[in-house]
């Protein structure tokens, strides 16, 4: 048996498992820590698939912040009470797990009779990959997306900008009206003589000199 | 490389399915974005597994422009999840029907 069919028969099984994991934990700080299992198995099959630098990409962008973000926030919130166990709409679960196999299924057949269970990938990837996986992908980014690369910076500016205005707390705002209205609460202040309040603590002006 | 293409296909379509039961029957705003992330992954796999198979660097440029677009919507995202637990104290999707301000 080859060695990419070992590493596949084993990462396989261990992605779907924590996927499945992930759909069943009550606690959302479980089923993060499913995701982030699920995650790294994904990557290995990235490197099964000779794409070393997106390798990378996902376990620092995915596993390492995008799943710290989510950590973050489960934090913040304090989530920690397990989903209610009422059906909206009768039905609703059973349904989804049919719909679902019924998809699997369905891509399963589609491809059988499409590309065939038989399909190897085709040598001369390392002709493509030229210069290493990361260089070659660099000239098809840079040379061919260059533009969309660019609009993806402004999305991240956008985006980051976005997040900053969604998550910031409002100071509430005080109206002209709310002003009038409390004049008169001070006005005992304002009106006070020069000596100061009467009753209350107050500054001799001769002790400033 | 020895171990068929559909294989990976097979395996990303399972993946994307768990996803979508996932954001069907959980009501964990939460859990259900995670679940979003799931799919995501899947397609990046296929999307992948389809640029090996082609011998074409297209596909897996593709999966890197999906990952930066998922990193921006889970932000945006998160941002969203955070200001809806302010204004309400609860995540659960099932609370927050009401399409209003």
């Amino acid at each position: 048996m080859p060695l990419d069919n070992v590493v596949f028969w084993v990462f396989a099984p261990i992605s779907v498992a924590s996927a499945i994991g992930m759909l069943l934990m009550r606690n959302a700080v479980h089923a993060a820590l499913f995701l982030v299992v699920n995650l790294f198995t994904i990557a290995v099959m990235f490197l099964l698939l000779d794409a070393p630098f997106l390798f990378a990409v996902q376990i620092i962008v995915y596993a390492g912040a995008i799943m710290v973000l989510f950590l973050f926030v489960i934090m913040l919130l304090g989530v920690d009470r397990g989903d209610p166990t009422n059906e909206p709409l009768v039905g609703q679960r059973s349904i989804a797990v049919i719909l679902a196999v019924g998809f699997v299924l369905e891509v399963t057949f589609a491809l059988r009779a499409g590309i065939g269970f038989a399909t190897k990938a085709p040598p001369g990837f390392d002709r493509v990959n030229l210069g290493g996986n990361t260089q070659a992908l660099a000239k098809v980014l840079f040379r061919d997306y260059f533009f969309p690369f660019e609009v993806t910076s402004v999305l991240l500016i956008v985006a980051a900008v976005a997040a900053m205005v969604l998550a910031q707390r409002r100071a509430k705002a005080i109206t002209q009206a709310e002003i009038e209205a409390h004049r008169d609460d001070f006005a005992h202040i304002r009106d006070a003589p020069a000596g100061g309040l009467e009753g209350g603590p107050h500054l001799d002006p001769e002790a400033l000199r | 490389m020895r171990t068929p293409i559909a294989y990976f296909l097979v395996l990303s379509g399972v993946l994307f399915a768990i996803g979508s039961v996932g954001v069907l029957i959980r009501k964990n705003a939460l859990l259900i974005f995670m679940s979003v992330e799931l799919q995501l992954n899947a397609v990046n796999l296929a999307l992948i597994a389809f640029s090996r198979m082609h011998a074409d660097l297209t596909g897996q440029v593709l999966a890197f422009f999906s990952m930066v677009v998922a990193a921006a919507e889970v932000v945006v995202g998160l941002a969203i999840i955070v200001s809806v637990y302010r204004r309400r104290q609860t995540v659960n999707v099932d609370d927050a029907r009401e399409l209003r301000w």
